[in-house]
């Protein structure tokens, strides 16, 4: 099922959250928004499902228009960030909460509803639980319920928000994984919503960065950490590494150092070299270059992405 | 406010929990039919006497007397009040002993006691004969049939007030301060009196202003312990009703709006100084 | 006792002991004391007087009464109180604050003014009471009057005890019932309800224990016609003006009753709500 969404705009009391995205999400992928605080990714996402009505542009699911259905009708699962299990329901109830509010006509019987339930928590690996209420839960096993909840109804498009972010670190690294499987079994099309950028480059198929409202930059994991096409990608994915001077000639100086940049655009003027650290090395032996692109090999194709993004921002 | 005006009509139809409409519908009726037309009937009532009349009934001497002496015994008991409940706020939060659980339920009595109840048994306990008025008596105090018996009654039901509108405050309040000021060398009267009565006094007021509103408005517990001697003993919500029987409508309106406008503009008040205050501590 | 915690101001045991002593004092003489003088008075004729009292006719008409106005209250006020928690604590409308704010107004108007305002409405000379009464219907001075009256008085008790239970536990559960598929009345049933249970259980407590003992409100408009329009709360006045005040005083225990019933609700209710 795929995810279109086109020309969609969302402000908050005067606050613009959403200032004109366009994506289309394909089929069966798993799709990370990514960005920090005040993106708008979770607004986005609660777009999609339907929790939230955007001001301008139109969402279709599988070509179908969805951006007039209400929740309850566009079969869309939902996994909130605090779980947002039903606390007086027994776990086994809170999973077999959906097929129990269909009407009459389209409801599963009660054998078949429970069956489908022991299915679930098996997939979840939590079967022994389904008597527990909510507070007797870790953190990981409500995650995974309310993962089990929503997948219960059979949605096409699962969607996450921060589905990690409130968990310690070891459970997220261990659910993680357990996600990617999930996904890659049954097939559907996923997004969800991470501020982390270790989780959105090593869970998903594509990337979505977000910042301030809008998308800086879409891309598969590996081209998006390696081909940053911005300053605020460079800087949010990773670690960096930033040195300040003035460049002339393809040399950049900063009092009595200096860096000779490999071939490439020349202008000149104050500027700003972005560095990954493993970029650099450090070399006892003196170097007439001074710069790790001293023609070692494959790092002068390292070198090679950000003096092509120094060059882009000489005008700053 | 342009943001939310659109909002509202691109999205009144999309809201995503269900039942705005109807959950609207019932609210407005109920508030429009039970509250607000009264209130407006009466508001109506009084301003169609015209001016002159309106003033007559206002300017009454019996009724003036009424006026100052309801204000000044609300004002007593608030102020008794306000020192009650911040004893016993601090007492019920502060400390744990045997009996502590009663005590705080007790502090609800009055606002589940009738009015009518409070107002015979205060009646009895404080009268000439009763147990409190003949200890008193001795002492040369006079509670029955005089203003003090209407402080007593007005303070006895709306002790719950400032309690509760205190206690939770005290309850939040951060332990970090007080040590803060303790190591400094400060002592108990010190700290209670600069750190943490600072904290508390937008709740007392809140409470205060509370338990001032209704010991205005307050009848069942008063009339039997008062005596009701008109210019000396008499409130103003008695006073409403002997303009009613006798047959006085108008008077009684004029009476009653004054006392309903004085109440909607404490409440008023004392919502903008929650509002303020919540603001002042807590950022916008 | 506070043993193991950091020391804070007024821990030492003087002050400590001074402030409880003086707490629990005040507390006995002035509120507790009440109650031990309903039952003393009450019982001053003995268990046969006190029962000859209670059984007395028109002691009994006013308990039916006063029964019969609770019964009809508290199910009106409940639905409203729902209806406006759900409405305020669950969407964003211009307006809102306003709305929230108009709910207190019962709570800060005089009990006599309440009564007034409903006698200028419906009584025989009111706008609406003179339509009503070509038809010859007669709200004022009969049981109508008194119900409407309480309901004026008690509606803003359910909703308020409902709303910051209510906004505290904010609207999560709902939207994920919602995306599950869960239409309004499912939503409430099986999500909402089982969540405000209790501040619901108590907000009608309140409700019923302020319904039963409305007295100024009530006066105003009933006319206290013995036997028809008198409520527990006016017959326990009325007794006490003929100077039967042990009879006063039996009919005031049954509301005392009441009240600490309503108390010891309160106290389990906090307690189950503290349980996690």
């Amino acid at each position: 099922m795929s995810i279109e969404i086109d020309a969609i705009e969302k402000s908050f009391r005067g606050v613009s959250a959403l200032a004109g995205i366009d994506l289309q999400l394909p089929a069966g992928q798993l799709t990370a928004l990514l960005g920090p605080s005040g993106s708008g990714k979770t607004t986005l996402l609660r777009i999609l499902a339907g929790l939230e009505a955007p001001d301008q542009g139109r969402i279709r699911l599988a070509g179908r228009d969805v951006t007039d259905v209400p929740v309850r009708e566009r079969r869309v699962g939902f996994v909130f960030q605090h779980y947002a299990l039903f606390r007086h329901m027994n776990v086994a109830d809170n999973v077999a909460f959906g097929l129990s509010v269909r009407p009459r006509r389209y409801r599963p019987s009660a054998a078949r509803i429970r069956e489908r339930v022991a299915e679930l928590l098996e997939m979840v690996q939590l079967g022994h639980l389904a008597d527990r209420y909510p507070a007797q839960l870790s953190g990981g096993q409500k995650q995974r319920i309310a993962l089990a909840r929503a997948l219960a109804v059979e949605p096409d498009i699962l969607l996450l928000d921060e589905p990690f972010g409130a968990l310690d670190a070891r459970v997220r690294k261990e659910l993680r994984r357990w996600l990617r499987n999930l996904h890659d079994q049954l097939h559907f099309t996923s997004v969800f919503v991470t501020h982390d950028q270790e989780e959105a480059l090593e869970l998903s198929d594509q990337v979505v960065v977000m910042n301030q409202g809008r998308v800086e930059q879409i891309d598969a994991p590996q081209p998006l950490y390696e081909r940053p096409a911005s300053r605020f990608v460079f800087d949010f994915l990773g670690r960096v590494n930033v040195l300040e001077g003035s460049l002339h000639d393809g040399v950049l100086t900063q009092g009595k150092a200096s860096i000779h940049l490999p071939a490439g655009p020349r202008p000149a003027g104050p500027a700003q070299l972005y560095l990954r650290p493993h970029e650099l090395r450090l070399d006892d032996q003196p170097s007439q270059r001074l710069s790790a692109a001293a023609g070692r090999g494959h790092q002068s194709d390292r070198c090679r992405s950000p003096r092509r993004a120094a060059a882009g921002w000489l005008g700053e | 406010m342009q943001a939310e005006a659109s909002s509202i009509s691109s999205s009144a139809a999309k809201r995503v929990l269900p039942g705005f409409g109807l959950s609207l519908g019932v609210s407005l009726f109920f508030l429009a039919l039970v509250v607000l037309l009264p209130i407006t009937g009466l508001f109506i009532r009084a301003a169609g006497m015209g001016w002159e009349a309106f003033w007559f009934v206002i300017s009454d001497p019996r009724v003036v007397a009424a006026f100052r002496v309801t204000v000044l015994t609300a004002l007593a008991a608030s102020l008794f009040n306000c020192v009650f409940g911040v004893l016993m706020a601090w007492v019920l939060v502060r400390y744990s002993f045997p009996g502590r659980r009663l005590l705080d339920a007790l502090m609800d009595l009055p606002f589940a006691l009738p009015t009518a109840v409070a107002g015979i048994t205060l009646a009895a306990l404080f009268a000439e004969n009763g147990w409190y008025g003949q200890a008193l008596a001795r002492v040369g105090i006079e509670v029955a049939y005089t203003p003090l018996g209407i402080i007593v009654a007005m303070a006895f039901t709306s002790v719950p007030f400032v309690v509760r509108t205190v206690q939770p405050v005290l309850e939040d309040l951060p332990g970090e301060d007080e040590e803060a000021a303790m190591s400094l060398g400060a002592s108990d009267l010190t700290v209670f009196r600069r750190i943490l009565l600072p904290g508390l006094w937008p709740a007392i007021v809140t409470g205060g202003g509370l338990s001032f509103a209704r010991s205005l408005g307050e009848y069942g517990a008063v009339i039997f312990i008062a005596g009701n001697s008109p210019y000396i003993s008499e409130v103003i919500s008695l006073m409403i009703l002997v303009r009613l029987e006798e047959y006085d409508f108008p008077a009684a309106s004029a009476i009653a709006a004054v006392v309903l406008s004085a109440s909607l503009l404490l409440l008023l008040a004392i919502s903008v100084w929650q509002e303020r205050s919540v603001k002042r501590l807590h950022g916008a | 006792m506070a043993t193991g915690r950091a020391r804070r101001v007024g821990d030492n045991t003087a002050t400590r002991r001074t402030l409880i002593a003086l707490a629990a004092l005040i507390t006995a003489l002035f509120l507790f004391m009440p109650l031990v003088v309903i039952i003393a008075e009450a019982f001053a004729a003995g268990w046969s007087g006190y029962i000859g009292n209670i059984l007395d006719d028109y002691t009994l008409d006013a308990i039916g009464l006063t029964l019969f106005v609770a019964l009809l209250t508290v199910p009106i006020t409940l639905v409203f109180g729902v209806f406006m928690a759900w409405l305020v604590t669950r969407f964003q409308f211009p307006g809102r604050k306003l709305l929230t704010a108009l709910i207190d107004i019962p709570f800060a108007v005089s009990p006599i003014v309440a009564g007034l305002l409903y006698l200028l409405l419906y009584g025989r000379n009111g706008w609406i009471g003179e339509w009503l009464g070509r038809y010859d219907i007669q709200l004022m001075f009969a049981w109508p009057g008194i119900v409407m009256v309480t309901i004026f008085v008690t509606c803003p008790f359910v909703a308020r005890e409902l709303i910051p239970v209510m906004q505290q536990q904010g609207s999560d559960e709902e939207e994920a019932g919602v995306v599950l598929g869960a239409s309004g009345w499912q939503l409430f049933r099986r999500v909402t309800f089982p969540n405000i249970r209790w501040a619901l259980l108590y907000g009608v407590i309140l409700t019923n224990a302020r319904a039963v003992g409305e007295f100024g409100a009530v006066s105003v408009v009933s006319g206290s016609i013995r036997g028809q329009t008198n409520t527990l709360p006016l017959q326990v006045e009325l007794l006490y003006q003929d100077a039967n005040v042990v009879g006063a005083f039996a009919a005031a225990s049954l509301l005392a009753g009441i009240a600490l019933i309503t108390l010891v609700a309160k106290s389990i209710v906090e307690w189950r709500q503290d349980r996690p």
